[in-house]
């Protein structure tokens, strides 16, 4: 030991009595924080008996793992035909999400204004907005596609309803979070100009709120397309209905390919948005 | 620009009585015209996107098979769907309102409420491992932490992929591999938290203050030294806060784990939709979006409490 920890190795003692504070054992100032981590991690225990874990299960699991990804290599399907079909899954997969993100912005849009506080009617209706929105919000989007396949029968255009009403909560929440956020003063500017109500949201709001929305739902549009890809397994349409089969008839080569195309089509949907919303933003700043 | 000199002042500052100075005509004029330049250009690119798109949405709608007459002539099947959650459709009480006998409606309560229990402790489980996963690659995979290229890119390319696969994917594989039951539902949850999280995570630790890193490096302190003074204290904050928000998410993805067979209250919700049981979708559904809201308000309460904490500090 050498330099500053060795001087401060031999004049341990010394060091010790001169800052009391600094050496005193944390337990006293830090109880609070530690009871809460030994609380999660009881809690953390308990879960686990009661969900049934065992040593036993997790290495015969992990084993079968094992054994299913050696079956998954090559990523091949098992003829052409069987490709095309993936490949047209695929591709209603992403038409589902486009559709279905584009109308749930189109739904969201008026109830963002009247769930955010400062565009809003009156407190009951901004109130009752935020409710409803979040009731959407609460219920996942598997269960919408359940609930519209049983209203409009099995296909694509279930798993289209079934995005648009889960994302209408989800962007209306944002989207009058959006609006809270914006700058007062051009709705004012447009007001004192003797600018009607519908005028103030119109010209002072719209502008600066506008653009960050779009970016919004270009985001989505990219996870929607990773919600698409598993409505299919309830028979909503898309590629989920190809890979749930693939997994159930044990075809684990099918299984690998579908998931690389899924990969492939989220990535590459990734940077086409992400290059939009740069385009957007971009032009925001300029304008600024 | 005029403002600003000392003549302009006084010509503009105080004469607030006389009316607007306009600029002369022949300055006017090219600045008129840049200006609808400016403004046709705009209307140009707004009308390109909006073609662009209605393309788009008209090739997705005929891969998708829209058809808004059949929607139209269903639409009403969706609103009745929705009044027939509410209403018995067996029993004494056919055809009325299933808030005159509570006790009919949640016959299924104790079972429901064991099932949503084991729902929310997947949640928790699977946030728990995913993590503590997340806290132990975030480190190695950011870019002013760790020197080696190699590392870092593995790590990232692992995240993505984690994030990417939905869970229930991963779910659907797990149930075959582990068998049916929550198991397969906890790990599922807990890589695709991993994915998510660590994303964060390593975004979050990209961005810190270096300068006590530097200074517990120059104290002599080793790698896990420095994460475990320098950089942990700045980072954890951000860190519970983002897992908060996860374990929210999860709380929802969890719920319908039971689809595939992955546990939790799944399980009795797909059942009771797939087999027209009316009232008990309603039951169930309601007691989902009942916990999701208590979870969502907490979690939100617990992180502004921790932003105000780091406010304050």
């Amino acid at each position: 030991m050498s330099g500053l920890r060795g001087d401060a190795a031999t004049d341990f003692g010394a060091l010790r009595k001169r800052y009391p504070s600094v050496f005193a054992p944390q337990i006293v100032q830090r109880w609070p924080i530690l009871a809460v981590g030994l609380l999660m991690a009881l809690l953390f225990v308990y879960g686990l008996w009661r969900l049934e874990f065992s040593f036993m299960r997790m290495w015969t699991g992990l084993a079968q793992l094992g054994r299913f990804a050696t079956l998954m290599l090559p990523p091949i399907a098992q003829s052409w035909p069987q490709a095309l079909t993936f490949a047209r899954a695929l591709a209603e997969t992403v038409s589902i999400a486009l559709l279905g993100t584009l109308m749930a912005a189109l739904l969201a849009f008026p109830m963002g204004f009247l769930a955010a506080r400062n565009a809003t009617i009156n407190r009951v209706v901004q109130f009752m907005s935020r409710r409803f929105l979040d009731t959407i919000r609460g219920v996942d989007t598997l269960i919408w596609a359940l609930i519209w396949v049983n209203v409009v029968g099995l296909g694509p255009f279930a798993g289209v309803l079934a995005i648009m009403t889960a994302d209408a909560g989800a962007f209306g929440k944002l989207f009058s979070e959006t609006i809270e956020a914006a700058d007062r003063k051009p709705v004012d500017g447009v007001v004192a100009s003797g600018g009607s109500r519908l005028q103030a949201i119109r010209f002072g709001l719209l502008p600066q709120v506008l653009p960050v929305m779009l970016g919004q739902v270009l985001y989505f549009f990219e996870s929607n397309t990773r919600s698409a890809t598993i409505i299919g397994i309830v028979g909503a349409g898309g590629i989920g209905l190809h890979l749930s089969e693939q997994i159930r008839t044990l075809e684990w080569q099918g299984v690998s390919l579908i998931v690389l195309m899924i990969l492939a089509a989220v990535a590459l949907i990734d940077v086409v948005s992400g290059q939009l919303r740069f385009a957007i933003i971009g032009e925001r700043s300029r304008n600024a | 620009m005029t403002a600003r000199h000392p003549a302009g002042r006084q010509l503009f500052g105080y004469g607030m009585s006389s009316s607007l100075p306009t600029l002369p005509d022949a300055q006017l004029a090219p600045l008129l015209e840049a200006y609808k330049c400016a403004r046709a250009a705009k209307l140009r690119q707004t009308a390109l996107f909006f073609v662009a798109l209605t393309l788009a949405v008209i090739v997705s709608a005929k891969v998708a098979e829209i058809d808004l007459f059949k929607l139209g002539a269903n639409i009403g099947s969706f609103f009745n769907y929705f009044s027939r959650l509410f209403v018995f459709d067996s029993g004494d009480l056919q055809g009325r309102s299933v808030l005159l006998d509570i006790g009919e409606w949640y016959w299924g309560f104790r079972k429901w409420l064991r099932l949503l229990g084991d729902t929310l402790l997947i949640a928790y489980v699977g946030t728990f491992i995913g993590a503590l996963g997340a806290f132990l690659i975030c480190f190695s995979g950011a870019r002013n932490l760790s020197p080696n290229p190699w590392v870092r890119g593995v790590a990232k390319r692992a995240l993505e992929f984690f994030r990417t696969v939905p869970e229930i994917v991963f779910a659907l594989i797990f149930v075959i591999a582990f068998g049916l039951g929550p198991i397969p539902g906890v790990l599922a949850l807990s890589l695709h938290t991993f994915g998510a999280l660590g994303k964060q995570f390593l975004e979050v630790v990209e961005n810190i203050d270096m300068r006590p890193v530097e200074g517990a490096t120059a104290c002599g302190a080793s790698w896990v030294d420095s994460i475990r003074f320098a950089v942990v204290p700045q980072v954890l904050s951000n860190f519970v806060s983002y897992t908060l928000l996860r374990f929210e998410i999860n709380v929802r993805g969890a719920s319908v784990m039971g689809f595939v067979g992955a546990g939790g209250i799944g399980q009795d919700l797909i059942e009771a939709i797939r087999k027209f049981y009316y009232t008990d979708v309603s039951a169930i559904l309601l007691m989902i979006i009942a916990t999701v809201m208590i979870v969502d308000i907490a979690t939100a309460h617990v992180r502004h409490r921790l932003i105000g904490l780091e406010e304050a500090r």
